[in-house]
């Protein structure tokens, strides 16, 4: 085989199974999300289609091809269709750098291993609030329209905390590839960087949940105002590419929060935090991943069910009048601290 | 191809260039979003026609019929976080190759950095001092 060709499938191999686990988690997040938040309010959640209701999120594809596809007169056709396409695309393309794996064979487990790394991965997340806002205006009404515009004043605001909120990570690794960020914290669980540095870790979780549109800061959707927000006017398939987009988002802001702050599949134990030599600990590494990406995405769907939501004031508030400044602050104690200790 | 060349091509596919990797799933990421789309506009063609109505093509609002245009004003602080945000953002960009840069910077450089973040802090806190931060 050419080197060429070799790359070739295995890159397609990597791509197809990404984007399948992926699609899985997605679906079945939904599955623990109604099942949780059913648990907590003393209901039973689903529990008709197949055991413990686990064909649920197969019956719900069904049903959502199946409904009519409807398109409301009032819309802006184009952007109505392409809206929900691009909700989708930006976590997908987020997932790319992100590695979930030290290496089975010779084949690093990384779809593509970008020196940028997380330049790359906030471009990309910028345009995650284009589907929401073209969402809005597509639907030419008034409540998608709020719920658009509270969107994009939300996420560009949160944003800007969450960059700001690794560049210490970045002071200490000294570089922006993820692989590195997760070879620097191999060693002991101390150098993991939620201990080296957890302002940034607290600013950047918090962020996360304002950029993936999550309880306690959901106020695009907030159902009991906007009853819905940027979605009302999507029905079908349409509205389900929302839903997964939004669970996308969720497992991508995952899988990064568990590699810039809890070191990525390494595990301080067994050897565990050293590139794989055999394809057994390679499957392992992957499997220590995948355990730490629901854990956080488990927290994610628990915090949305334990708290309220928080009023449009004071979420710009705490974004730009308390996280900013915080972020700006450790950026400047991180590197005098760096600056005295190594110069 | 002799070797070198091989090797060539092997770098610029691989290790050299991910980015070649970024475009095929940007290509990925795209099907995979419009092809349910695709499925779902076939599918109604064929089987399931839309039956539009007065009512269902109507505003989707709660109860009372829909006053007015969806072009309504919204508060001008959106726009104000707007302009906020393009300063901002565009000193993340920059503080990230210094955050890389900073383990060979020499004080000096350091120093510098530091001047820049204090520059932009003195712009949140004209804002802040300006009332703009605050909502409503």
């Amino acid at each position: 085989m050419t080197p060429f060709s070799q790359f070739a499938i295995f890159s397609a191999i990597k791509i197809i199974c990404v984007f399948a686990v992926t699609m899985f988690i997605v679906a079945y997040a939904v599955w623990v999300e109604r099942k949780v938040s059913a648990a907590i309010q003393d209901r039973h959640g689903p529990n008709r289609v197949g055991p413990f209701g686990l064909l649920q999120p197969a019956a719900d594809a069904v049903k959502a091809f199946l409904k009519e596809d409807f398109t409301p007169a009032h819309v802006r056709k184009v952007y109505y269709w392409l809206a929900p396409a691009i909700v989708m695309i930006p976590s997908l393309l987020t997932i790319a750098i992100i590695p979930f794996g030290s290496q089975l064979g010779h084949q690093k487990m990384v779809i593509a291993d970008l020196n940028v790394g997380v330049l790359y991965t906030f471009g990309i997340v910028s345009l995650g609030v284009y589907g929401i806002v073209l969402a809005g205006y597509a639907a030419n009404s008034k409540y998608p329209f709020l719920g658009g515009i509270r969107s994009s004043a939300q996420l560009i605001s949160y944003e800007i905390a969450m960059g700001m909120s690794v560049i210490p990570v970045f002071l200490l690794v000294g570089g922006l590839n993820l692989s590195q960020v997760i070879s620097y914290q191999t060693g002991s669980i101390f150098h993991w960087l939620i201990f080296k540095c957890p302002l940034s870790f607290i600013i950047f979780l918090v962020a996360m949940f304002a950029e993936t549109n999550r309880l306690p800061f959901d106020l695009p959707e907030s159902e009991q105002e906007l009853a819905g927000g940027y979605n009302v006017e999507y029905s079908s398939i349409k509205f389900a590419l929302f839903f997964m987009g939004e669970y996308a988002a969720v497992t991508a802001a995952s899988a990064m929060l568990v590699t810039l702050f809890l070191g990525g599949w390494t595990l301080p134990i067994a050897g565990l935090d050293r590139p794989a030599a055999t394809l057994g600990v390679g499957i392992l590494q992957i499997l220590i991943f995948l355990a730490k990406m629901l854990v956080v995405e488990f927290m994610v769907i628990w915090i949305r069910w334990m708290w309220p939501r928080f009023r449009y004031d004071q979420l710009m508030d705490l974004g730009w009048r308390r996280f900013i400044p915080l972020a700006l602050a450790n950026i400047v104690v991180t590197a005098l601290v760096l600056c005295l200790v190594v110069k | 191809m002799n070797n070198v060349e091989a090797a060539k091509g092997y770098h610029l596919m691989t290790g050299s260039n991910p980015y070649l990797l970024i475009i095929l799933l940007i290509a990925g990421a795209l099907v995979f979003a419009l092809t349910p789309l695709a499925i779902a506009w076939i599918w109604s063609r064929k089987f399931s026609p839309p039956k539009p109505g007065a009512t269902k093509n109507a505003i989707y609002e709660c109860g009372l019929e829909s006053k007015g245009d969806a072009w309504i004003q919204f508060k001008s602080e959106y726009y104000l976080y707007a302009i906020m945000f393009l300063i901002f953002d565009v000193e993340a960009v920059f503080l990230l190759p210094f955050a890389v840069a900073f383990g060979g910077l020499p004080v000096g450089g350091a120093i510098a950095m530091m001047v820049f973040v204090l520059l932009l802090v003195e712009g949140l806190a004209w804002a802040w001092q300006k009332g703009v931060l605050k909502w409503g």
